[in-house]
């Protein structure tokens, strides 16, 4: 039995294991010994797949690192394009949807099925207020030929006071770096957005198991470990937003 | 399949019963993390210099220790996912530090 601790001495061989009774919910698989250990063992499996991810982006964080010391006027100038308005907000959505999908952990702990319905669909909707966001500030780059590539303008670096821009003038080469900026504000922004596109995918599937009560009794394993990974979404912004946004405003 | 269980996994301290975060400690994250992310564009306006990107990093590093410890449960969890996500950051650290070295090592006294 699992008191199996309180009433005999710790030690393999007093261990009464045989008398352990059996779980019997429907998703305790058979070759896990107890339901805690197979809980356990699904969360090692999520982290070991999050870690993957942290190397994933860790790359594109190599990258943003070394560039910005290599052409630091560029990236200043180029960061200054940003809206930190925008981003401050977009930061403050994707804590509170981070904050009711911790929520929903917890009402499928305590088995309110309500609730946890409730929580899911309030960070569905935090997620897509933050994209929404994001595509505003998406459109502004086309806007501005802030895209990397053969349109890319790099008019408003080189000549800032022309368009009325209190910055400092950036050489021409110096200014074709502010296309590495972009690249990486795209590639890591466009990651990030993808990967909260897909949990929003898996979010409306989620939400509808719990809607026909599947996590509402005990089995908790599923909405536990979207939980890491909509975390993890989390801490990736929480890095990309001051990196991205907050370079040198001092200068200003 | 056996209906013995192996002993070490139905008595093992460390499968004990699961640790429950309750809206409470949830509700103190979330304000702290709002609460910093004010912090770090106020910081971002205070010319310090070589400081400003060090003190936004660590401003993201406590909220990101923040999550993972509360939003994701690792202060509650057994020491193998504790071990295992250390070890993620910590090979993490390696990987950027060698890679670092080099970088900087290449063109050393030209800079």
């Amino acid at each position: 039995m699992d008191n199996a601790i309180a009433t005999h001495p710790h030690t393999h061989e007093t261990a009464v294991a045989a008398h352990h009774e059996h779980v019997v919910l429907p998703q305790h698989r058979h070759h896990f010994e107890t339901e805690e250990q197979q809980r356990e063992a699904g969360s090692f499996g999520m982290w070991l797949f999050l870690l993957t991810e942290i190397m994933f982006f860790g790359g594109m964080f190599f990258a943003y690192l070394l560039y910005r010391n290599w052409y630091n006027p560029a990236f200043v100038a180029a960061s200054h394009q940003l809206s930190i308005t925008l981003g401050a907000i977009n930061t403050a959505v994707l804590i509170t949807s981070g904050f009711f999908m911790a929520l929903g952990v917890w009402a499928a702990e305590v088995r309110k099925k309500n609730l946890l319905v409730l929580f899911l669909v309030l960070t569905t909707i935090f997620g897509f207020i933050f994209l929404g966001i994001k595509t505003v500030e998406y459109r502004e780059k086309f806007e501005h030929h802030h895209i990397p590539g053969a349109n890319f303008d790099v008019s408003e670096f080189v000549n800032p006071a022309a368009h009325g821009l209190n910055e400092k003038p950036l050489a021409p080469d110096m200014a074709q770096k502010t296309q590495i900026f972009f690249f990486l504000y795209f590639a890591m922004t466009g990651m990030h957005a993808l990967h909260m596109i897909i949990g929003l995918v898996l979010l409306f599937w989620l939400t509808w198991r719990a809607h026909r009560g599947e996590f509402s009794s005990g089995y908790v394993a599923p909405i536990e470990n979207f939980g890491l990974y909509w975390h993890f979404v989390d801490i990736v912004w929480i890095f990309l937003f001051p990196l991205l946004y907050l370079i040198n405003l001092g200068s200003r | 399949m056996s209906e013995a269980h192996e002993a070490s996994n139905v008595i093992d301290p460390e499968h004990q019963e699961h640790h429950i975060v309750g809206p409470g400690t949830y509700g103190i994250i979330f304000g702290t993390l709002l609460l910093f992310t004010l912090i770090t564009v106020l910081a971002a306006r205070v010319e310090m210099g070589v400081f400003n990107p060090i003190v936004a990093l660590a401003i993201a590093c406590f909220k990101a220790v923040i999550v993972i410890l509360f939003f994701m449960h690792v202060k509650y969890q057994s020491r193998l996912i504790k071990m295992t996500v250390g070890a993620g950051f910590f090979t993490f650290l390696v990987l950027i530090t060698m890679t670092l070295s080099d970088y900087i090592s290449r063109a050393w006294g030209l800079w």
